[in-house]
């Protein structure tokens, strides 16, 4: 079993096919928490277990789907272009409400954890979590965290960002549709993109943008926040 | 073919650039700046990426299955610490809700 399971061919074959499986379970049950990454990695990680592969071993045979994160962060690249000629009028209040957020959300977060009696490890995982996870992935992995847990936390943030961004921005009172998309791309990246675009086409499109620009927010803020606090 | 070398050539330059800052953001961040750049300067048209672009953000979700199979050297960190990872993804996720739909909000009407 385990000769088989160090086979890049037959992890590839596994990763991939638990993921289809994964989607189709999620796209017929419909159940936000069975979103198919933690359902697929948990899988993936009961399969390894029981045959006594250590993560070490997969990582190097699955080290051919890690490689397409960096190009799949590149293609998003083509979101910012064709959002940015919507928003051109906007753009003031856009970079600056998302700063706003990307700052607010990386220091919350790693307060909090602080208080909690969190280690620099853990910050450093938890200090990505509103962005998309490829690029929540790349930072916390800079910085010391442990990649798979941000990737699962930030899965997590996502579903729950996605659960109650509409009910949160009702409370507040928040109206503007431009508001609404990106608050709701910034809190909880794809997810709440996916709610964002039942709300309306606008909130969709802005959801977009509000991804690509935290990702690139975070990507430059933690590195000059740990110069600061460390 | 072209789009895919278009991607890879960008994420290369990232890399690149990435490296010369001592790592400080990741070379896939400057990749997708350096396509946006590309794009708005007309260099690249977006008809020659969208194809692979599309396929890649599309799937994206699986290409992170490897890196989130690594929560399984995480079990001791999370034993420990559960309680804080919960809290602070909970509220952190409610603020930053709070204030970028109120400041967003705030600015547009002025």
């Amino acid at each position: 079993m385990h000769e088989i399971l160090s086979n890049e061919i037959v992890i590839l074959a596994l990763v991939i096919g638990s993921y289809l499986a994964a989607v189709k379970i999620y796209k017929k049950t419909g159940i936000a928490v069975l979103h198919p990454v933690p359902l697929c990695i948990g899988f993936l990680i009961f399969i390894l277990s029981i045959s006594h592969v250590d993560y070490a071993s997969f990582k190097k045979s699955s080290k051919m789907i890690d490689f397409m994160l960096g190009p799949a962060v590149v293609a998003l690249g083509l979101i910012l272009y064709e959002q940015f000629e919507h928003v051109k009028k906007n753009y003031k209040s856009i970079l600056a409400s998302l700063f706003a957020g990307s700052l607010s959300g990386i220091l919350s977060v790693g307060a909090i954890a602080y208080l909690f009696g969190a280690d620099k490890i853990l910050i450093a995982s938890l200090a990505p979590k509103s962005v998309t996870t490829p690029i929540a992935i790349g930072i916390s992995e800079r910085f010391g965290g442990l990649p798979g847990l941000t990737a699962v936390i930030v899965v997590l943030v996502g579903v729950f960002g996605g659960i109650i961004g509409p009910f949160v921005l009702r409370k507040l009172g928040v109206e503007s549709e431009i508001a609404k998309g990106l608050a709701m791309g910034a809190s909880a990246h794809g997810l709440g993109m996916t709610r964002a675009i039942e709300i309306g086409a606008i909130e969709g499109a802005l959801s977009g943008l509000a991804i690509v620009l935290t990702g690139l927010m975070t990507a430059i803020i933690i590195p000059l926040l740990n110069l600061i606090f460390y | 073919m072209l789009g895919v070398f278009v991607i890879l050539l960008m994420l290369m330059f990232g890399n690149g650039i990435s490296i010369l800052i001592n790592g400080v953001i990741p070379g896939s961040v400057i990749g997708m700046v350096l396509l946006f750049l590309a794009l708005i300067t007309k260099i690249v048209k977006p008809e020659t990426i969208k194809q692979p672009a599309g396929y890649l953000i599309k799937h994206m979700s699986l290409f992170f299955i490897p890196a989130g199979v690594g929560l399984m050297t995480a079990w001791d960190l999370i034993a420990d610490h559960w309680a804080a990872i919960l809290v602070s993804s909970v509220l952190s996720t409610i603020i930053v809700l709070t204030v970028v739909g109120l400041v967003q909000q705030k600015l547009e009407k002025h």
